[in-house]
């Protein structure tokens, strides 16, 4: 079974999020990055798939990025991939979730697929569109939020659960599918030291727009960013205080009911 | 052009609550820029919504239900929804950023060659083009994006952050739409939702929100958090530390990556206030916090603070709640 996992290097969750002089984006100076925490339960799923159906199964890891990125896939590699491809080009530089998603679609149509995990969302653009967008162009089914998955026998088809408001939707899919991860889905590996070892000589196989027979930046042009935006600052916190804490309680209510309404 | 598609998700037979949302989103598109506002339903009680609906000022009310679009598929709701835009022409779809919409218009988007907008938070007209506002790095910055061209653009606006709309305009024309799904050509599909215990409203939804983080100590101690929640008609939050403990389960995490929520109450309890928790609630309109720690980071966010021990305050609060509610 050729099983593809989506990998993103994204700021990582700590990060304090600055907007840049220019007002054209975030500063980047100083921020730490990491594996994107969804993408995780995505690379252990796939480990668990190909356990599971074992043979000549096989692992694949596919980034778009930049240079830097290269050490998160030697991590995933670490966990137990089996290999990668890196798509590296600067006009990809801050691309839209088509244009992600037709590049991806290219090099998974040539990397050949039965299935593909992806995390649910990104934790930078938080867009969560390009998993479905990309199913759309593959032509086959996506199953969103997975927090289980359960592969049948014949690894013909998928039984899922799907996180919802207020419960879990049961789902039955068609494979090949993607299916996107949400917390819960597994507990990821951590990378042991003779995978670290390993990982260092597995195969990461780079590639440019041009390289994948593009000869400018596919489906862009999309949406505009007017501007960004700083959080509003907060206000002053009122410490509610008294002699006996059930005065201050009772203060407390009298403010969330008269001062700002909202009981 | 600039008509506009409102998406009335339907849960249970029912209109969610943001489909109202929704429309004053759209009058306000509408009354700046013209066109005209039409209205969809999809799925299990599509006809009786449609007819709900007729008096909130839409032109056309499209409905669309059968065998093949009882349960939930985006495949099923892709083509009816893509559909209509075609058919109608629609400039803007509104839609909620719920389960559904997050996994339902990223393919329409794609089949009807459009944009969209995620997560919004607001949606208004500047310079004679409709701007949204959303969220990025889970909430500790914002974008206001627009559509570079006339294609149709999709904005899914999270619930809680528009007022809904009040019953206006005369009747609606109703209209059926016919969908050509047949349920053998769905590849994946919703075959039945189990809720959550509690039957607490969704944390996405709910006007009030009890956490606790770290400082519960145990799972058996969310039972004081679930009492004053239950008491307010509210729902139970957590913070990744309580979750990553075993304290409460993944459903109830709030903060970057857990749930984003936007409540008119939140009670924080016991939860020190790490970034990534603010990320995910600190657009709540009220903010309390109940912290022994007077250094608590929560306190900078909070609106209201208790320096003590929340197994006191908690169950003083609720006492204190239940002599006037």
């Amino acid at each position: 079974m050729k099983i593809i996992t989506l990998l993103k290097r994204v700021p990582d969750t700590e990060a304090r999020i600055l907007i840049n002089q220019e007002g054209t984006g975030i500063r980047e100076d100083g921020l730490k990055y990491v594996i994107n925490p969804y993408d995780e339960y995505a690379i252990e799923e796939g480990l668990k798939v190909r356990e599971k159906v074992g043979g000549d199964s096989k692992v694949t890891v596919v980034t778009m990025g930049p240079e830097e990125a290269t050490e998160l896939i030697r991590t995933a590699l670490a966990m137990g991939a089996d290999d990668a491809v890196h798509i590296v080009d600067p006009l990809l530089e801050n691309a839209g979730p088509f244009t992600s998603a037709a590049v991806l679609a290219k090099v998974i149509e040539e990397e050949g697929f039965d299935i593909i995990f992806c995390g649910k969302q990104a934790i930078d653009d938080d867009m969560a569109q390009v998993q479905t967008i990309l199913a759309e162009m593959l032509d086959i089914p996506q199953v969103n939020v997975a927090t289980e998955f359960e592969l049948s026998d014949d690894g013909k088809k998928a039984v899922l659960s799907r996180r919802i408001e207020g419960g879990d939707e049961k789902y039955e899919t068609a494979l090949p599918a993607i299916i996107s991860c949400e917390k819960g889905l597994n507990e990821p590996r951590y990378a042991s030291l003779p995978g670290i070892m390993k990982a260092k000589k597995k195969e990461i196989r780079k590639k440019t727009l041009a390289d994948l027979g593009f000869e400018t930046k596919p489906q862009g042009g999309r949406a505009e960013i007017v501007r960004w935006l700083p959080l509003p600052k907060s206000g002053e916190c009122k410490i509610v205080e008294a002699e006996e804490l059930q005065d201050a309680v009772k203060e407390l209510v009298r403010l969330l009911r008269e001062e700002s309404k909202v009981l | 052009m600039t008509d506009i598609l409102v998406f009335g998700e339907l849960r249970g037979g029912k209109a969610k609550k943001i489909t109202k949302e929704l429309i004053t989103a759209a009058d306000r598109i509408a009354g700046e820029l013209g066109g005209e506002i039409n209205g969809l339903f999809v799925g299990e009680g599509a006809a009786s919504a449609a007819e709900e609906f007729k008096g909130y000022g839409f032109k056309r009310i499209f409905y669309a239900e059968d065998d093949a679009l009882k349960n939930y598929s985006t495949e099923g709701y892709a083509k009816v929804v893509s559909d209509v835009i075609k058919s109608t022409g629609a400039r803007y779809v509104l839609a909620g950023a719920t389960a559904m919409g997050r996994d339902l218009f990223p393919r329409v988007a794609a089949r009807v060659d459009g944009v969209m907008f995620s997560d919004c938070v607001d949606l208004r007209v500047e310079d004679g083009r409709a701007i949204a506002k959303r969220p990025v790095y889970s909430g500790k910055v914002f974008i206001e994006i627009t559509s570079k061209d006339e294609r149709p653009t999709i904005v899914a606006i999270r619930p809680n952050n528009i007022p809904p709309a009040e019953p206006k305009g005369d009747g609606a024309e109703i209209v059926k739409q016919d969908s050509d799904v047949t349920i053998d050509t769905i590849r994946a599909i919703a075959k039945e939702i189990v809720p959550l215990a509690g039957g607490r409203p969704d944390l996405t939804e709910a006007d009030i929100i009890v956490s606790g983080g770290r400082a519960m100590k145990d799972a058996s101690n969310f039972k004081i958090l679930e009492e004053l929640a239950d008491l307010l008609g509210g729902a139970v939050g957590a913070s990744r530390a309580a979750v990553d403990s075993g304290y409460a389960p993944h459903a109830l995490q709030v903060g970057q990556t857990g749930k984003i929520v936007n409540p008119k109450l939140y009670i924080a309890c016991g939860i020190s206030g790490a970034i990534q928790h603010l990320a995910g609630m600190r657009t709540s309109k009220v903010i309390v916090a109940i912290n022994k720690d007077p250094n608590a980071p929560i306190f900078e966010k909070a609106h209201y603070g208790i320096v003590g021990d929340l197994f006191e305050v908690v169950p003083l609060l609720t006492e204190e709640l239940k002599k006037i509610l």
